[in-house]
């Protein structure tokens, strides 16, 4: 039998797709400036059925690349000439939420959103937010190990997953991980979250559920001066405090997102920070005063506490808008996603307005300062001669400073195909040749997502950044923070 | 000991390799008892320490794996910071190598999270000799393969561990125990209703009919728990923790074999003859059996978890659970990946690793 037959003898002929204006759906995620038709679309219907389409492929040499709901933000599921793309959405059900374990077992289609949501009349939640979390998929959050606003405290995805089931690269199912968290041999799990589907087939996940805190206080602080803001980002957490949340955004981020969100932000400050502490009552009404203290002598310009619930919701509003309302600045922007030690930011930040000058382009920083991970946009214009190259020189550089600060190319975007080439900026050689080798220890053909996140020696030359065209952001319907 | 020794470390590795000799890494030795028994050719660490990072306002100490975790420890206490994973030390001279090798995490670890939470990244030496570096010192970082949290736990059989840079966090402002006289099967009940509310409690543990719960936090929020919790208040609270994160408790006293088992928190006591200790909620516990009592392993996979001989009787033991074989062709690859010559610790974790 050719592949197809078999592939449709597995999972049902409708649930393999061939022709192209049904493929043409599942060209590229979230990072649209990247795109490939694929050849062939596969829907399993059960964790079976992948170990049956997994071990067709691995028996015709196939290579295949697992797609979750396509939010990805590097081109981490980016269809492979020749492959099979092998989207997980059908297996969209949880499985078990079990309140008193604290855990829910679910299908790696499942949402982010809907986790939270199922746990919620128990008065639980799963903690990791990205942006995305209304369509983002759990397989796809392991995958890429992602973050969002809320990991300061909570972690990110790697720290809030117990057990994992990975179908390999010829179809075997391994339960990686245990309900306990703890698990005899090696600690797989780390491993394989945010491997981005190079190592396995992610169909089955258990995550920890955590008790909602008590109570929860937005804070706002606006400063005239951003070394300063930068500097309380670092005071805040010498307190001892670790807020759920602390973002920050520059004069040109606070402009653009007032403007599009009406959130009411103090336009004619340099820098503000949103500061969330939640917790027992006593806690954080302990935590608040505190933090206030620290931003009043700093010398914030403006500071306020928000009165309820709506308030909360209006003062996030501006900085989850942020991406989008930055997009009407310009008609393009580049993203980038660097990680820097925070104590590095103020003069990072200084640094980077120092290469907007340089390149004459207009930067607005947006960010989790709380983590040092940064976002910076930079604005510019592909339809005049030389600006696309010369934002992409700017971001090269911005993750050179990164990189020589200490910290890293991508602090939750992933590598993806976007930036194969920061990475040898990041990793020299010999780490290079490691990641390739463990990479053989568990698909020695190398037919998982082949060509992303580990880039091949010969490749360390180029650079990429997430361009965004014409200002429209892939998946302008979703808040991007 | 502030000193680098990276470049006689990988000549010792190189040269071992070369000659397929095996050795086994060793930092003070505090922690040799865990484990299958190795015979090698000791390579030890203790001339390899020192902090060589540390700025309290990042939450990131890097230190060398030779590092004393009571230098460590000292130098977070004086800015008020703690490693929250609360590690055994079990002798004088622990060091952080032997610490993450054995990802042993001490009564926090059901309120924080295991030892490789908090590894942000490791600088490690090959089975070849080769020093490579993953990971990083900063708090978000997905950029290639996370080889850094696979080192913590596995014995030391992947890599010898230089050096290590840890996520480490405030230290709380106060601390108050409760005791509550009650039988385990009440207490597993109790321990999970806890859980379900946003309580400051960082530990549980039951042991000898009585309950305990440890409460940290603001002085405000400690207050305020213990009101809601209405146990009696134990005087000499951080000495419990302390003993029983040190196995000095007199639980631990017999010197016959210890079984340390992983379950799901709410299951039944092992159907075996033996005194048990819990902690974590439920999820750990202590188990030393009556008698020879070989069937732990199978008794515990029964109820869904899974049992390691803590301390073995006999140096052939088998300690860690067994696992299936498609996972442990997977660590077979993986040992040969990053020590072909299966010359680091070979036999501490599984008889093939």
């Amino acid at each position: 039998m050719s592949l197809l037959q078999e592939l449709r003898a597995v999972v049902g002929a409708g649930s393999v797709l061939t022709a192209r204006e049904a493929c043409v759906a599942f060209e590229c995620d979230g990072l649209t400036a990247y795109r490939r038709v694929p050849d062939v679309v596969v829907l399993p219907g059960s964790a079976a059925e992948v170990q049956a389409v997994m071990s067709i492929c691995h028996r015709m040499h196939v290579p295949v690349v697992a797609r979750g709901s396509g939010t990805g933000l590097s081109g981490g599921s980016l269809p492979v000439a020749g492959g099979v793309l092998l989207v997980l959405a059908r297996l969209n059900q949880i499985l078990e939420l079990h309140p008193r374990r604290r855990m829910a077992r679910v299908q790696p289609g499942v949402t982010n959103l809907s986790i939270s949501k199922a746990a919620a009349p128990y008065n639980l939640f799963y903690a990791p937010d990205p942006s995305s979390q209304i369509a983002c998929s759990i397989g796809g959050n392991v995958a890429e190990n992602s973050g969002g606003v809320h990991c300061l405290k909570y972690g990110i995805t790697q720290h809030n997953i117990l057990e994992i089931k990975v179908v390999t690269v010829d179809g075997e199912l391994l339960v990686l991980g245990g309900e306990v968290g703890e698990a005899p041999g090696y600690a797989l799990t780390a491993l394989l979250t945010g491997s981005e589907g190079m190592l396995g087939v992610i169909v089955e996940v258990t995550v920890k559920l955590l008790p909602r805190p008590a109570r929860v206080e937005l804070v706002l602080g606006a400063f005239d001066d951003i070394a300063v803001c930068a500097r309380v980002v670092g005071e805040i957490i010498a307190a001892g405090i670790i807020p759920a949340g602390l973002e920050m955004m520059d004069g040109p981020a606070i402009c653009a997102a007032d403007a599009f969100a009406q959130c009411g932000y103090p336009t004619n400050a340099q820098a503000l920070l949103l500061c969330e502490v939640d917790g027992s009552s006593a806690d954080v009404a302990d935590q608040l005063e505190r933090v206030m203290a620290i931003m009043r002598n700093a010398g914030a310009m403006y500071l306020r506490v928000a009165a309820d619930a709506h308030e909360q919701a209006r003062m996030w509003s501006g900085r989850k808008a942020a991406f989008p309302a930055v997009g009407r600045l310009a008609p393009d922007y580049y993203c980038m996603d660097g990680t820097i030690p925070r104590r590095r930011l103020p003069d990072v930040l200084r640094d980077i307005a120092a290469l907007s000058e340089e390149f004459g382009l207009p930067i607005a920083n947006v960010f989790h300062a709380g983590d040092g991970n940064l976002h910076p946009l930079i604005m510019f214009d592909a339809g005049k001669a030389d600006e696309l190259q010369r934002a992409e020189a700017c971001g090269g550089r911005i993750l050179e400073l990164c990189v020589a600060a200490g910290g890293t190319v991508t602090g939750e975007h992933g590598v993806g195909v976007e930036k194969l080439g920061p990475m040898c900026k990041q990793f020299a050689q010999p780490e290079l040749e490691m990641f390739h080798a463990v990479k053989r220890a568990f698909d020695p053909e190398g037919l998982l997502n082949p060509g992303k996140a580990v880039p091949t020696l010969a490749r360390c030359a180029d650079y990429g950044a997430m361009r965004v065209t014409g200002g429209a952001l892939p998946f302008a319907h979703l808040p991007r923070f | 000991m502030e000193r680098d020794a990276t470049d006689e470390l990988a000549a010792r590795v190189r040269s071992a390799a070369a000659a397929r000799t095996p050795l086994e890494t060793r930092g003070s030795g505090s922690k040799a008892f865990y484990g299958r028994a190795v015979h090698g050719e000791p390579l030890s660490l203790q001339q390899h320490g020192g902090i060589i990072d540390y700025d309290p306002q990042e939450l990131v100490l890097t230190a060398r794996c030779g590092t004393p975790l009571t230098e460590i420890e000292a130098a977070l206490a004086a800015s008020g910071q703690h490693l929250p994973f609360e590690p055994p030390h079990f002798g004088p001279g622990a060091t952080l190598g032997g610490t993450l090798a054995c990802a042993l995490a001490g009564p926090a670890r059901a309120a924080v999270g295991p030892v490789r939470d908090f590894v942000l990244g490791i600088r490690v030496l090959t089975g070849e000799g080769r020093v490579l570096q993953f990971g990083g010192r900063v708090m978000k970082n997905v950029a290639g393969y996370d080889v850094s949290r696979l080192m913590v736990g596995a014995l030391g059989t992947l890599g010898v561990l230089l050096d290590a840079s840890l996520k480490v966090l405030p230290r709380p402002q106060c601390e108050l125990t409760l005791t509550f006289p009650m039988s385990a099967r009440e207490a597993l009940v109790r321990m999970n209703d806890w859980a379900l509310l946003p309580l400051p409690i960082s530990a549980t543990c039951w042991v000898e009919e009585t309950l305990y719960a440890r409460l940290q936090g603001s002085a405000a929020a400690v207050a305020e728990a213990q009101q809601q919790l209405d146990g009696a208040e134990l005087a000499a609270g951080t000495f419990f923790w302390a003993a029983i994160r040190e196995h000095t408790h007199p639980f631990f006293a017999s010197a016959g074999p210890l079984w340390r088992l992983h379950v799901a928190a709410e299951s039944a006591l092992l159907d075996a003859p033996g005194r048990t200790l819990i902690e974590w909620n439920g999820a750990q516990r202590w188990f030393a059996p009556a008698d020879a009592a070989e069937d732990v392993h199978r008794r515990c996979a029964r109820s869904g978890g899974f049992a390691n001989r803590f301390r073995r009787a006999r140096a052939n033991d088998e300690v860690f659970a067994p696992l299936p074989e498609p996972l442990m062709r997977v660590h077979r690859e993986l040992k040969r990946t990053f020590d072909p010559h299966g010359i680091l610790n070979p036999g501490r974790l599984y008889a093939d690793l």
